[in-house]
């Protein structure tokens, strides 16, 4: 497992790739200086993923059940590959993970990307801390009914 | 045994376009769309997904409108679909104490850390029927409430701090997990195996298994740990890569139940546990499931097997709504040869039975 800051980077970057949406990637397309050239490599497919859980919430592993998933992976003209994958049916957002993800490792354009990416990374915590804020307004406040003493 | 006979295309044909004319109803209303079966049916969808074992809540809602809402049909008809599609790996396990949490309840702690966060329940409703739902009424949003950023922690370890309770249960090293979907079922099985058929077994079956360990048929004093709701992360280790991604995040619904002790010469009496883990928002599932792995686990306790939700093959070979389905609707399909063998045994048995009584009768006369 390799793990320098360039993988990190990435890593953190295909993870909010698939949780955008398929319209948000295809506003930040739309919206590029200039589209790359792209050539399909593998995909879009879609298949399955076999989802793990562990016995007692720590234990040894189990096989849950199948999710869905969509993959693609693109070259780009100057021979970067990007991979693109998200739980789904919908492969046309997976192609365009794909393209982002190449684009990403690319020093002159990863700029254009992590814009996308900061974007979606706050929409996704505003969602987060607003239902977290409803579970929070259902939490139990206990109070003790006051005894008599004698 | 059945035979294959020529001949009902047409009326096969015509009931089919009979059952889409069924499934449309009345021309007059709109037709249901998927999004709103998603978004407002939302519950039906996830015992779809759990039972077929497939997470793809737009398919499952699609199952439920072609099945009319017939969960098992619109199940089968899932769990069909999943066998079109290419496996492209096993995710790694999913942390379910990571969980963004959007209800956790406890049994066993009135205050713990987290709280305890009633999230969007039935509990406590009155189970009256609501008028305002007959007419499209304005809903009111949400309250909120800045929360405190406490982690929500597990009750399984805040008992294990003070050695209480068993640990979360470990296989033996280099174990691989089992795959029913991959191997056929043989028993006994390990518990890894057994977690992944009730996962995806009948919710029916598995509530009637866990009420009756609660009436004394393997009574195990139950209390539920906790029960938490909410997304975790699916990771997918990519090879070509050298570290995993994320794929997204799916719901998932966990019980830990805590059930009586056990204890040996080597260890001090703990509390046992049961485990269930669903997709989606299925409460009762978890807890059943949890109800019925603690009583699948009798042999490793030591414990008599005198009941039902004890028996691992009864249990197992019995919890798939699929294949139950698919044996019991089978009777309906062509019997005619077999029915004629039996047509020809019962006017045989008759006809002895006739003889036997005309022998009797002169005497019986006499």
């Amino acid at each position: 497992m390799v793990s320098d800051g360039h993988f990190e980077g990435r890593q953190k970057a295909m993870g909010l790739l698939a949780k955008a949406s398929r319209a948000e990637l295809q506003a930040a397309f739309d919206a590029l200086d200039g589209k790359p050239a792209v050539e399909p490599v593998r995909g879009p497919e879609t298949g399955l993923v076999m989802v793990r859980g562990r016995i007692g919430g720590g234990g040894a592993p189990f096989n849950l059940g199948e999710a869905t998933v969509s993959r693609a992976s693109v070259r780009l003209d100057d021979g970067t590959v990007g991979h693109g994958q998200a739980l789904g049916t919908d492969g046309a957002k997976a192609r365009l993970a794909a393209i982002f993800d190449a684009l990403f490792q690319q020093p002159a354009r990863a700029g254009e990307v992590e814009a996308l990416l900061a974007a979606v990374e706050a929409r996704i915590a505003g969602e987060d801390a607003g239902k977290a804020r409803q579970t929070a307004a259902t939490r139990v406040d206990f109070f003790t009914m006051v005894r008599g003493e004698d | 045994m059945y035979v294959a006979v020529k001949g009902g295309e047409a009326a096969i044909s015509n009931a089919h376009r009979l059952l889409a004319d069924r499934r449309r109803g009345d021309r007059s209303l709109p037709a249901i769309r998927i999004e709103q079966i998603v978004a407002q049916l939302g519950l039906a969808v996830d015992r779809v997904m759990a039972e077929a074992s497939l997470y793809d809540r737009a398919l499952a809602a699609l199952a439920v409108r072609q099945a009319r809402g017939d969960m098992i049909e619109a199940i089968f008809i899932l769990r069909a679909y999943r066998t079109t599609l290419p496996r492209f790996g096993y995710s790694r396990p999913v942390e379910t104490g990571a969980m963004l949490v959007e209800r956790r309840v406890s049994a066993t702690y009135k205050d713990l850390p987290g709280g305890q966060l009633l999230g969007p329940t039935f509990d406590y409703t009155h189970r009256l029927l609501d008028p305002s739902l007959l007419t499209d009424q304005e809903v009111e949003a949400p309250l909120e409430r800045e929360e405190a950023g406490e982690p929500v922690m597990r009750v399984s370890d805040i008992l294990a701090g003070e050695g209480l309770v068993e640990d979360d249960g470990s296989l033996p090293e280099g174990h691989v997990p089992g795959d029913l979907t991959r191997e056929p079922l043989e028993f006994p099985m390990a518990r890894d195996l057994r977690l992944q058929a009730l996962s995806r077994g009948d919710e029916g079956f598995l509530l009637a298994l866990g009420y009756s360990t609660q009436r004394g048929y393997a009574r195990t004093h139950p209390f539920v740990g906790e029960v938490r709701i909410g997304e975790v992360e699916v990771e997918l280790d990519m090879p070509e890569l050298g570290f995993a991604v994320s794929l997204g995040r799916i719901q998932v619904t966990e019980c830990q139940m805590i059930a009586q002790f056990k204890g040996s010469a080597k260890n001090p009496p703990q509390f046992t546990r049961g485990y269930g883990l669903v997709f989606g928002q299925s409460e009762r599932k978890a807890m059943a499931m949890s109800l019925v792995d603690r009583a699948l686990r009798a042999e490793e306790f030591g414990e008599d097997i005198v009941a039902p939700a004890q028996d691992e093959e009864f249990v197992i070979s019995h919890s798939d709504n699929v294949q139950a389905t698919g044996f019991v609707e089978h009777l309906k399909l062509p019997h005619y040869v077999d029915f004629q063998a039996e047509l020809d045994l019962v006017r045989r048995m008759r006809r002895d039975y006739e003889a036997a009584q005309d022998k009797d009768l002169p005497e019986a006369a006499e």
